[in-house]
Formats: structure tokens, C-alpha cells, sequence
């Protein structure tokens, strides 16, 4: 019976066991469940970082692009990390359009220099900043929208020939990804050019 | 077992709608456990931990892995390769197997030596049998999954087993392939049901459980608890020996995982299924080594299935084969000897298992096979029948606080426990 | 008691682990490799010179098509090295604007080229023999490492009666050593760095270190990993141990 009190004792307090001492054994405990939180996190991480993205789905995050085929006027579609980049050669009406716009009037206010490294080529990821649909306009048959850029057809966005918004429910320009010129005739898309960024 | 008091408010206010920490406490925490229990009793907790490791393991796996004949090896390498910790995780789960085997099979002899199977806990033991089967089966499939050569012959014989029964043996076999060979629509179900099959595995753990909290833990001594003084609540008492026990586990568990991955595989599932050319021998999975040479030592096709299925279902019956009252082995002397004998001849068993069927080996696999079969159909009858088991102690109480043993303990003893 | 049910277990395993083993019928040549042990690690100039080896000599007729060259960063080689090395091989890509499938030079992303396009055009080119992809070697046959090694060093006359046919050769360290392989490696077959001769010994075990890498490019970070796992968990059981015995203190059982 004696035994079954301190059992019972044992379990209430977690208290008393004669010459051990209580906050010896507190310590003792918290020590052990500290050190075994640290051991439990670390486990962790590896079924947390298991979701990113593996080493050969970054390995392709860069594409090379020949830019040579393409005609002034002409643009065309690259797919990089699971997504379309518009490629556009632009004509000299084009370039005039997208830098005699006055910055006050944007949405997004970001001048063409800020996002053509240079002005022929316009280079930005194809996905409409509302939610994620692909703008048209790629195609000479393509809506361009009332600006000569690109028109989303999902909830009406209207970009202009620098693929920045002008009228609908879009929130910001389409997005200039990392780019370097890896010669006159070649781009390398998602790489970070040594400026470290699309800026030139 | 008057309903506890809970501090936290927000614990009390959930635990009146719904006793979920009430019943928690019942079970984990003030469950009454007998306070003899050595480090036998640790497997049980550890295979459930296991359990969980593999469901984790498994369904980061499936995130990444192609039931495909044409993707499922190179999707295997990428795991291995490319994902974040691919390699530690796949490496867990593949290596898991084997510790959820060795685990269950310790728990399983530890349950054989101190009878627990027997009344009133003869349903905890058949549901731990029919955990077992499904463990067998989903083990099976999942060793398909990566498509190496042993995956694709292993399912091949094995499904070609079935082909065993009279007059429907054929349609059978192709109704698991769904076609001619173990090919693609196989490897897509077994792909689904080594998913399916660990959920209801945790249902069936839940009823073992239920099982087992009626009439709580088994003991050494094998007798019933008869009161408080036998018993601890098992936390912190076997919470904290649970975990010590985990502890060792580990570091064993960590050193395959990391130091030997490939101890238990075999080298020919690194070279991809190849339906037009069977590897030089094959053995299955090491815990199916015993059984697969229980298989062989019969001649005869039919015969050679049953007799592996007689193996497992033979447990089934078990507690109806063994009428002996005294539960424990450490007071039925003969019991102990046949006892070891067994486990030597499972052992034997797994040998035969791993190597060809030829010359001594048949011969040996024979006599092993009639002896697990004597053992358990004959023997344990007659034993129940036949021995005479020594006295056993009153209480747990008493041979444990007076120093062991049933005769009156000198009094040295009690200060040294 | 506790002891000899230890004693059982142990057994169990010791012979459940024999019995896997128990595979290899030829006796290997022993040889001790810088990736064995606990903190075993891959020797970069080995693997690199393996990796020459590979490329000159074994690539004509074996596959490695599980490693990209991008991986070969992980054996020192630089960017533009790794660039050169993919763009010596042609790959098909495509199809383009047109329609058609076009020819373009590797990229870094891209895996090794097979030799052979299919098994069959691999089995008319080597006598019906078909020479299989190295990438898993090392882990796909018995003995590992050790058998990669002795096959490439195990070639010798066969014994007097020994039956061979044509486009056979004696390995001693093959199973059943009849190979369809040709002897692969002869002295000075690959250019060397300055102060490593290139006698088949060396070029054997310098390949079979660079499959062995190419079988597990993770093995480093796993012992690494290995190493401060095991020592935090017997930290952490030695607390476990401390915890429960102060538990336990003064109870009866």
C-alpha cells in the first residue's frame, strides 16, 4: 500500500522521491526536454526543405535564348520555370510609345530605360499580375489591348508596349526577370547580371 | 478513475464537450500498468512509433515519387539525388521496414514467452496477427514501388502464388496484374494500396489498443494485477522507460540509416526491372525469409501455399492451441526449452529462406518446417496437458517488494530493489 | 535469462545478415577506399581522374545516365569547364517553331549521353552482349566497389581447359568468369596528371572511385549527417537514461 501512495505521489506533483530531490529532477527533465526540442527541430527541417525546389529543378532555371530568328515586330514565347516569357523585338514606334509616357500617369510608375536593357528587347514573364492569367498579344492576330502592348483576357487588363498596366484590375506591371546579354545575339533568362538586376 | 481537474481553463471548457483529455489521462497518463514490466515491454510503443515514421516517411515519398513503369526507378534516383533530403528520407522509410519487422517480431516473441495470448487476452493477440498480415502485404507492395529487378521479380512470384488455388487460380492472377504480367496497371494498384493499407493498419492499432487497456499490460510473472499495489500509472514511470527505450532504438536505427542503408536490400533493385531477364537468384525481403522457405519445402505447388499461409494462421489459433492456465514461461520449465527451440527454428527458417534450394538446404528447410508446425499443433497441446508448471507468486507485489522469487524472501533483498 | 534472449536476437540478426551476404562467389580483392568507414569521404583527384578515365575509355560503350553535368561541380569543376564538357555532345530538343526537331550542343542540365540510343542498337554493336548503364553500379552488384575494382583488374589467361567462346574473355573476379567485356584498360591508356602513373591498377581503382560517387553523390553529406546524429542521440539516451533512473529511484519492481 505504501508503494501505491507513492505512485500516487509521483503522478500528481512530480515531486518527492526521497534522497533524489524535486528540483534536481525538475532540472534533470527540462534539460532532457530541452535538448530533445532541439533534436525534434532538426528532424524537422529535413520534411520541411523536402518541398522546395530540388536541385534539378533549379538547375533548369536558366534558359538561353537566341534572339537572332526574330524580326523587328515579331515576338515570341519562352517557357522558364514552368512559365511564359514574352520576348518582343520591338520597332522604333514602339520604343517611342512606351518612353514618351509620363510617369505620373502610370499605375506602377517604372520608366522603359528601368526595364529594357535594351530598348529593342522587351523581356518579361507572361502572367498577368492580377491572378496569374497569360495576357495576349504575342500573336500579330493577338488583341493588343489599347495601349499596343498586351490584353488580358481573363479580367480585362490592358499593358502597354513596355508591359506596363494602364487600365484594368491589375495591380502592377508585368515582371522583368533577371537577364544578362550573354552575347549580341543571346539571352540568358534567370540569371543575375553582374549590375544584379534586369537595370542596365 | 473519478474525472480529473483541469487547470487550464481552455482545457476544461473543450474536456466538458468533448473528453478527449479525460480520456487521454485514462490511457496515458494515471493507466494503470503493472510495475514489473522489463524492457520487453518496450516494442509494443516502439512499433507504434515506427508506424507513424513510415506514414510520414511515406507520404513525403509519395510527393515525389511516379507510379509509372517508365518513371518509377529514375523518380526513385531523383529522391535519391536531387529532392532536399530525398536520400535521408527514402533511406528512413526503406530501412523503417526492416525496424518495423524487427520490432514487431521481438514484440511477437516476447508475447509467445510470457503467453500473452492467453484468456482473457485472446483477441489483443489475434488483432496483433491480423496487424501483422497487413504489415506482410503492404511491405510487399511497397517493395515493388521502386521498380528495381528485384521489385518486379519478387511481385511476380509471389503473385504467381495465388495461381496455387484449384480452378479460379489463373483468373486470379491476372485480376491482381490487371493483364498478363506484372506490368503497369500492377504496379499503379499496389502503388495505391501500400497508401491505403498503413491508415487501416492505425485502425486496427487503435482496436489493439482497446484490447489491451481492458484488461491492461501483461507482466513477467504473468499473473494478474491485483490492485494498486501492483501497478504504476504509467506516466511518468513508463513514459520515461518508453523513451529511454526509444533512445537506444535510435541510435541503432541511425546507424543503418546513415553508416549501412543497403544491409537489408539486395544489390540487383539498383538495376531496373527487366521483364525479359530474371536475376540469378532471388530471395525476398530478409522478414520474409522464413516463410518463403516454408514455401519451398513443399514439392508441391498447392501444398507449398497453404502451408505458408497455415504458418501465419496457425497463431490465430493459438490460444486455443496452448490450454496450459500459467501464462509466463519463467514457471513452466519444459514450455521455456521449446520455447527457445522455436525461435532457434524461425531462425533456421530465415536462413533456408536466403539460400537456393538445393542439397542440404531442402532438407533442413524440411525438418524446420515440421518442427514450427509440431510445435504449435502438438506440442503446445501436450504441454498444457503434460507439464507440471512451478508455483506461481501470489501477488506481483509480493515477490517484487520482498525480493523475488515465491519463497519468503530474506530480508538483504528488500533493501537492494 | 535477459542475456541469452539478447543472445537470440543477436543471432537472428548475425544471421539474417549472413545470409544476405553470403551472395559473392568469387572472392573479391580487399581494398580499402577513402569513402568506407564512418567518415569515409571521396578523394577529388581520384574521382576526377576516374572521371577521365570514364570519359576516354569506359564511355564508349557504358551509359551514366543518371548523373548531369552540372553534378561534376561537386568534383571541383568550374562553371565553364562544366559548360565545355556538356557541349561536346549533341542533343535532340524540340520540337521548334516549325515543327521539327532540332539538334542542339549539352547543357549543363542535361544527363550524360547514352552511348547507344536503344538496348538493341547497344547489343548488334557489342556481339549481343549489352553493356549495362554505370550510374547504380557500384550499389547493383555484390561487393560493391570491390567487384567493380577486381573486374577491371581480374583479366588473365584462362586455365588450360577452361572453355571459351568467341568474343569471350576469363576475369577471375567476375562471377562465373566468363565477361563479354574486353580487357578495357591498358597501361598509359588515359593521359595522366604529372607524378600519377596510369597503370590499370590505378585507372581501376580511380574509375571504380568515381562510380562509386556517381552511385551516391550524397554519401558525404549522409556520413557527415550520420556522425552528428549518432552522437546527439547518445547524448540524448544517456539524459533519457539519467531521467528515467531518476524516476524509477526508490520504486519497487
Amino acid at each position: 500500500m505504501v508503494h501505491g501512495a507513492e505512485a500516487v505521489r509521483g503522478q500528481a506533483g512530480g515531486h518527492g522521491h526521497g534522497e533524489g530531490g524535486g528540483s534536481r529532477r525538475d532540472f534533470l527533465i527540462l534539460a532532457t526536454t530541452a535538448v530533445g526540442a532541439v533534436g525534434a527541430a532538426s528532424v524537422l527541417w529535413p520534411f520541411i526543405d523536402q518541398m522546395n525546389p530540388s536541385a534539378d529543378v533549379l538547375a533548369l532555371s536558366t534558359v538561353e535564348v537566341d534572339l537572332s530568328p526574330i524580326a523587328v515586330g515579331q515576338a515570341i514565347t519562352v517557357k522558364w520555370r514552368g512559365k511564359p516569357v514574352f520576348i518582343r523585338h520591338r520597332t522604333e514606334e514602339e520604343i517611342q510609345a512606351a518612353r514618351s509616357v509620363q510617369l505620373g500617369e502610370l499605375r506602377d510608375p517604372e520608366a522603359d530605360e528601368a526595364r529594357a536593357q535594351r530598348p529593342e528587347w522587351l523581356i518579361t514573364v507572361g502572367v498577368c499580375t492580377h491572378l496569374g492569367c497569360i495576357p495576349l498579344g504575342q500573336k500579330a492576330t493577338d488583341p493588343k489591348g489599347d495601349y499596343g502592348g498586351w490584353f488580358c483576357p481573363c479580367h480585362g487588363s490592358h499593358y502597354d508596349t513596355s508591359g506596363r498596366i494602364r487600365r484594368g484590375p491589375a495591380p502592377q506591371n508585368l515582371v522583368v526577370p533577371d537577364y544578362v546579354y550573354a552575347s549580341d545575339t543571346v539571352v540568358r533568362i534567370g540569371e543575375v547580371g553582374p549590375a544584379g538586376g534586369a537595370a542596365a | 478513475m473519478s474525472a480529473p481537474v483541469f487547470r487550464n481553463p481552455v482545457v476544461r471548457w473543450i474536456d466538458y464537450r468533448l473528453p478527449v483529455f479525460t480520456f487521454l489521462n485514462h490511457e496515458l497518463n494515471e493507466y494503470p500498468t503493472p510495475r514489473n514490466l522489463s524492457y520487453w515491454w518496450n516494442f509494443g510503443s516502439l512499433a507504434g512509433i515506427m508506424l507513424v515514421t513510415m506514414i510520414v516517411t511515406g507520404i513525403v515519398l509519395a510527393m515525389h515519387y511516379t507510379p509509372h513503369t517508365d518513371y518509377a526507378f529514375e523518380s526513385v534516383e531523383r529522391i535519391m539525388r536531387d529532392v532536399n533530403y530525398g536520400w535521408l528520407i527514402r533511406y528512413l522509410h526503406m530501412n523503417g521496414a526492416s525496424m518495423f519487422f524487427i520490432i514487431t517480431f521481438i514484440h511477437m516473441f516476447r508475447g509467445l514467452y510470457y503467453g500473452s495470448y492467453k484468456a482473457p487476452r485472446e483477441l489483443l493477440w489475434i488483432l496483433g496477427v491480423v496487424i501483422l498480415l497487413i504489415m506482410m502485404a503492404t511491405a510487399f507492395m511497397g517493395y515493388v514501388l521502386p521498380w528495381g529487378q528485384m521489385s518486379f521479380w519478387g511481385a511476380t512470384v509471389i503473385t504467381n502464388l495465388f495461381s496455387a488455388i484449384p480452378f479460379v487460380g489463373e483468373n486470379v492472377v491476372s485480376w491482381l496484374w490487371g493483364g498478363f504480367a506484372v506490368d503497369n496497371p500492377t504496379l499503379n494498384r499496389f502503388y495505391s494500396l501500400h497508401y491505403l493499407l498503413p491508415f487501416v493498419l492505425v485502425g486496427v492499432v487503435v482496436l489493439h489498443l482497446i484490447a489491451l487497456h481492458r484488461f491492461g499490460s501483461n507482466n513477467p510473472l504473468g499473473i494478474d494485477t491485483k490492485g494498486p499495489q501492483d501497478t504504476l500509472p504509467f506516466h511518468p514511470y513508463y513514459t520515461a522507460k518508453d523513451m529511454f527505450g526509444l533512445g537506444v532504438f535510435l541510435i541503432f536505427y541511425a546507424l543503418v540509416v546513415f553508416f549501412a542503408p543497403n544491409l537489408f536490400g539486395e544489390p540487383d533493385n539498383y538495376t531496373p526491372a527487366n521483364p525479359l531477364a530474371t536475376p540469378a537468384h532471388i530471395v525476398p525481403e530478409w522478414y520474409f525469409l522464413p516463410f518463403y522457405a516454408i514455401l519451398r519445402a513443399v514439392p508441391n505447388k498447392l501444398g507449398g501455399v497453404v502451408l505458408m499461409f497455415a504458418a501465419i494462421f496457425v497463431l490465430f489459433i493459438l490460444p486455443w492451441l496452448d490450454r496450459s492456465p500459467v501464462r509466463s514461461a519463467r514457471f513452466r520449465p519444459i514450455y521455456k526449452i521449446f520455447f527457445w527451440i522455436l525461435v532457434v527454428d524461425c531462425v533456421v527458417l530465415g536462413v533456408v529462406g536466403a539460400n537456393p534450394p538445393e542439397g542440404t538446404w531442402v532438407v533442413i528447410g524440411r525438418i524446420a518446417t515440421i518442427w514450427y508446425f509440431l510445435h504449435f499443433i502438438v506440442l503446445l497441446p501436450l504441454l498444457s496437458r503434460l507439464e507440471r508448471p512451478r508455483p506461481l507468486p501470489v501477488s506481483i507485489s509480493q515477490p517484487v517488494l520482498s525480493g523475488g522469487g515465491y519463497a519468503p524472501a530474506p530480508a538483504r533483498a528488500m533493501d537492494k530493489a | 535469462m535477459r542475456w541469452s534472449i539478447f543472445g537470440g536476437v543477436a543471432a537472428l540478426l548475425m544471421a539474417a545478415g549472413t545470409a544476405l551476404a553470403a551472395e559473392s562467389e568469387v572472392e573479391l580483392p580487399e581494398r580499402h577506399w577513402s569513402f568506407d568507414g564512418l567518415f569515409g569521404t571521396f578523394e577529388r583527384e581520384d574521382v576526377r581522374r576516374g572521371y577521365e578515365v570514364y570519359r576516354n575509355v569506359c564511355a564508349g560503350c557504358h551509359g551514366l545516365t543518371l548523373i548531369r553535368y552540372r553534378e561534376l561541380a561537386a568534383l571541383g569543376y568550374s562553371e565553364d569547364e562544366i559548360k565545355a564538357l556538356a557541349a561536346e555532345q549533341t542533343y535532340t530538343d524540340g520540337p521548334n517553331d516549325q515543327g521539327e526537331m532540332f539538334e542542339r550542343p549539352g547543357l549543363p542540365s542535361d544527363p550524360f549521353k547514352a552511348p547507344f540510343p536503344n538496348e538493341q542498337a547497344a547489343r548488334v554493336a557489342n556481339n549481343g552482349a549489352l553493356p549495362p548503364d554505370l550510374s547504380l553500379l557500384v550499389e547493383a552488384r555484390a561487393g560493391g566497389a570491390n567487384h567493380v575494382y577486381g573486374v577491371l583488374i581480374g583479366y588473365e589467361e584462362p586455365p588450360a581447359d577452361f572453355p571459351l567462346k568467341e568474343g569471350q574473355y576469363y576475369n577471375k573476379y567476375f562471377p562465373g568468369h566468363v565477361i563479354a567485356m574486353p580487357p578495357p584498360l591498358s597501361d598509359g591508356a588515359v593521359a595522366y596528371p604529372e607524378g600519377v602513373e596510369a597503370t590499370v591498377p590505378q585507372m581501376a581503382a580511380d574509375v571504380t572511385s568515381f562510380l562509386a560517387w556517381a552511385a551516391e553523390p550524397t554519401l558525404e553529406a549522409r556520413k557527415r549527417m550520420g556522425v552528428k546524429s549518432v552522437l546527439f542521440l547518445i547524448v540524448f539516451t544517456g539524459l533519457l537514461y539519467a531521467v528515467k533512473r531518476k524516476i524509477w529511484l526508490g520504486v519497487k519492481h
